[in-house]
Parts: C-alpha cells; structure tokens; sequence
C-alpha cells in the first residue's frame, strides 16, 4: 500500500460564529495590531471570507469544541455547501434537495438500534446527542463524482455514540439506513435506487475516531439537504458512504451490501476509500474539482484516503484495495 | 400542395428561428456574468458543460425533425430552415467541447488524450463530434453545388453522429437516465419515420 499524505494535520484556528459576523471589526482591530499579529489575524480573516455576507440560517447549536482533526484550509461558502447536494431521495439534480427539502420535518426523529449489540431499542435524537459534547470537524469531502468541497460540520464521534449500544463479539459491522417515506422523501416515488438507502461500515471504521455523526453544519442545526437531522461522515470515503437522514443502525456480523453497491456493483463497492489510483470504470479519480474555485479553477490531485492515511490506512493493511474499491 | 409562404415571410421567420436558438446561449451567457438573477451553481464548468452538451443534442434532433416533418405535413419550404438548425446544434456541440477542453481540462493535452482513449463515453463524442465537422464545413450553398450526390452521401453522417452523441449522454448518466431515454426515444421515432418512408418506396 502507497500514500502520501500531503497535508499535515494542524491544530485548526477557526473563527467562531460571532468572530464571523463581527468580522468587520475585527479586521479593524487586525489593522491597529502589530505586524505579527497581523499575520496570524490574515489567516482567521480567510476563514471569514468563506461565509457568505449573510449570516448563517438556522438554530445554533451553542458551544462547540474544536478539533485537532480538521483541516486549516478555508471551508467552501454555505450556499456552495448548501445548493449543490446529491441526495436522490429529494431528486437527482444538484440544486433538487436544496429546493425539495425545504418542507422535510425532522422533529420528532427516532432511530432504531438493533442487531449484535446488548442494548438495542429506539432512541430518541436528543438522547443520541447526550452520548458526546459536540465538535466542530472540518473535513474534505470527496464526491465519487470527482468534485470536492470542504464543509465545517459539527457532530459526535461515532465510537462514543456507538459504545453506548454495547456492540457484543459478534458484531463485525455497522448497517446504516435512510428513513423510507416517500410521502416527505419525493423522489422515492420512483424507483432509481433500491430505497431505502443502505449504507455499511467495518466496525473498526465506525469506531475510527475520524468517524463522526454529523447533526450540523457551521455551527447550525443540519440543513435538511445535507442529510438532517443526523447523518455519517466518514471523510477518508468517496461521499456516497456518509448515509443521510438516518432511523436505524444495526450491528451485523455480515457485511452490509450498500445501496450503490446493489445497484452498480461494477462500479461502487464497499469500501469506497479515496483512491487516485483506482479509476471509477467511467472517469478518472486521479484529480478532483474543488467547488468555489470558478469558471478557471484547476482541478487539484487527490489524495490516497483523501488525505486522511494516517488516521486510516492502518486499517486496510493487506487488503488490495483496486479489489476491494 | 400548400402554397409556400413569400420569401419576405420565409426571411422574417428565418430571423425569428435564428434569434429564438440563440436564446439559450443568451442565457448562458448571463447566468456566467450572473446578470439578471441568472447563476451556474455551485460547480460552473459542469453546468456549462452540460447545458451547452444538451441543447447541442436538442437541436440535433431538431433538425433531424424537419425531414420527418416535411414529408408528413407537406410543407416542403421547412427544409429552408434545416441548416441553420444544423449549424446551430454544431455551434453548441462545439461550445460544450471547447468547455470541456478548455475550461475543464484547461489544454491538459494528457489527461484529454486519455480521457478519449479510456473513457468509452468520451471516446463517443469525440467521434460524434469529428462526424459533424465536414457536415458543418459543407453546409455552404457552394458547398452543396460542387458535392453533388455526393453531399447527400456525406451528410447522412449525421444519423450516427446523433446515435453516438445520445449514447455519449446516457453512458455519464450516473444512474437516472429518464433524460437520455426521452432523447432516445425521439431519435429512434425520427430515424425510425425514415426507414419507414424509404421502406415504402426503395425506387428513388
């Protein structure tokens, strides 16, 4: 197995929510400051541009740690994160969930444990939330479709969610599922994926500490197009794996078939690591488009495990990955 | 047979029809400028990419309607506005190309080269669009006098052309292709009103 990260992990300095809407201000400040102040203060003022001139819709989901885990590169506006989604269940177009989610109610949200585990039951969403404090984790997120954004989420590692259901010895994987109602999920009405929408881990990428379960994003409450009220990100995958707007996890000791997987096995498999050197059978994944970057943007190399080996590669020691993609 | 209108009638239409395919580019062109409330989205290159790939394809099928058309409403002065439509198809066909080459692959003479070998789907439109060339060369009135029968012959390139430049759209499509059917499905009723009027009557 061959990687190179090629971007070091720093501890992140990202400017909180008042930082962002007082930034006019505080760039003053930076102005009266010393020169090295200023330096520094240039590099906060860059995350601030991201954020569009409005501030951010929706609740706050208050304090919010940060995270050694994210990355320091300037985050992609709200409105790219926002507008540009694939979540079939509100239609297949790009701008579809942003426009067909609008009226999606996620108050009340139930999901249901089961399987290999010695606490199963269903679960309220607040209760999910009590299992960890909330961190901000912002991560690449590199789509199958080879177009990548960097998205600030804000959620609780999966591994301390999980524990709390007591997975037993048996339990060797994690089964996610998609609510199924086609009656607030449009697009399910019809039939271009098998619904509802499946996706699976290994227990051990579940338990990745890289692994979280996002129920945010810049600071707020999840929109509804980006998968609320809680969805996976497990940001070393191509983006299909990180399953939207689940009811249930279940603990398996058989590998999960994913929908993608069921659909296209030719072309999705299990796995579906990041991999620059293993080709999707119709395009190439050697280089990726980073949304914002405009009409002359270059598309940029990407990164073996999205530039996450050396949180993850540990786990795929052995296994032939242009197999296994 | 109907009479056919004034030539004065068949220019101002003309114009009309001129104006109404430049419409989409218009377009275009204001959403890159984001004039007018007009947007690319999130992902610019793709959505030129696309749209210009779509109306290319769109007035393809236009223009093969005007045969099928003509034949059954009898309006033979139709065919006066076949070429234009042609033309306009190859002008999108060629912007949706020079995005692609340009824009997205900014001239990165390798990974185009590749894409045309290793892509199947890529491999099809170049073709579909190096078919169209010649037909788009000798769509000139000299043109057309100088080849003689032989413009008929060169010119039915454009039936595999528009098979390979559908195929090239329904094989990018990730998994709904309700689109590309549709153009499918028209493009096989007008190939189809072809074979069956030449069917009818082999002796031409």
């Amino acid at each position: 197995m061959r990687y190179k990260p090629t971007e070091k992990i720093l501890a992140s300095e990202i400017t909180d929510e008042a930082d962002y809407l007082n930034r006019r201000e505080f760039l003053k400040l930076a102005g009266i400051a010393t020169a090295g102040a200023l330096v520094s203060s240039a590099c906060q003022a860059d995350v601030a541009e991201a954020v569009a001139e409005r501030p951010i819709p929706g609740r706050s989901l208050g304090k919010v740690a940060k995270s050694d885990f994210s990355t320091t590169a300037k985050p992609n506006s709200y409105e790219d994160i926002t507008t540009y989604n694939n979540f079939y269940e509100f239609g297949t177009g790009k701008s579809d969930p942003h426009r067909n989610a609008k009226d999606f109610v996620t108050e009340p949200w139930t999901v249901t444990v089961d399987g290999e585990c010695d606490k199963p039951g269903t679960y309220d969403f607040d209760e999910l939330l009590r299992a960890s404090a909330l961190e901000e984790r912002i991560y690449r997120l590199r789509c199958v479709e080879a177009w990548s954004m960097i998205i600030p989420w804000v959620g609780i590692p999966m591994a301390n969610l999980l524990k709390r259901f007591e997975p037993n010895s048996r339990a060797r994987f994690v089964r996610f599922v998609t609510l199924y109602d086609p009656t607030r999920m449009p697009a399910q009405r019809r039939p271009i994926l098998d619904w509802p929408y499946i996706e699976g881990l290994t227990i051990a990428e579940a338990m990745n500490p890289l692994t979280i379960m996002a129920v945010g994003l810049y600071g707020k409450v999840l929109p509804n197009q980006n998968g609320a009220p809680l969805r996976l990100i497990v940001p070393w995958k191509y983006g299909f794996k990180s399953i939207k707007s689940i009811v249930r996890i279940q603990f398996t000791e058989k590998q999960p078939i994913n929908t993608w997987q069921a659909s296209a096995p030719h072309e999705y498999g299990f796995y579906a690591n990041v991999n620059p050197e293993v080709d999707h059978p119709r395009w190439s994944q050697a280089r990726e488009r980073r949304i914002g970057t405009g009409l002359f943007g270059e598309k940029i190399p990407t990164q073996m495990f999205n530039g996450y080996g050396e949180h993850v590669a540990h786990l795929y020691s052995g296994l032939d990955l242009a197999k296994h993609y | 047979m109907r009479r056919a209108p004034s030539n004065a009638t068949l220019r101002a239409l003309k114009v009309m029809v001129f104006a109404a395919a430049l419409l989409p580019a218009v377009f275009l062109v204001l959403a890159t400028f984001e004039i007018g409330g007009q947007s690319l989205g999130a992902n610019p290159i793709e959505e030129l990419l696309h749209e210009a790939g779509e109306w290319g394809l769109r007035f393809l099928l236009i223009t093969l309607a005007v045969t099928p058309l003509r034949r059954i409403s009898g309006l033979n002065w139709l065919v006066r506005f076949r070429r234009m439509l042609g033309l306009f198809a190859f002008f999108y066909i060629s912007v949706h190309f020079l995005v692609y080459a340009l824009l997205d692959q900014r001239l990165a003479l390798g990974p185009i080269f590749e894409d045309i070998v290793e892509r199947p789907y890529i491999t099809l439109g170049i073709v579909a669009l190096l078919m169209l060339i010649p037909l788009a060369l000798t769509s000139t009135k000299g043109m057309m006098r100088r080849l003689g029968r032989r413009w008929q012959a060169l010119h039915r390139l454009v039936y595999p052309a528009a098979i390979l430049g559908v195929w090239h759209f329904w094989w990018q499509v990730k998994e709904d292709i309700r689109e590309p059917v549709i153009y499918a499905v028209i493009l096989a009723v007008l190939l189809g009103i072809r074979l069956f009027y030449r069917l009818r009557s082999p002796a031409r």
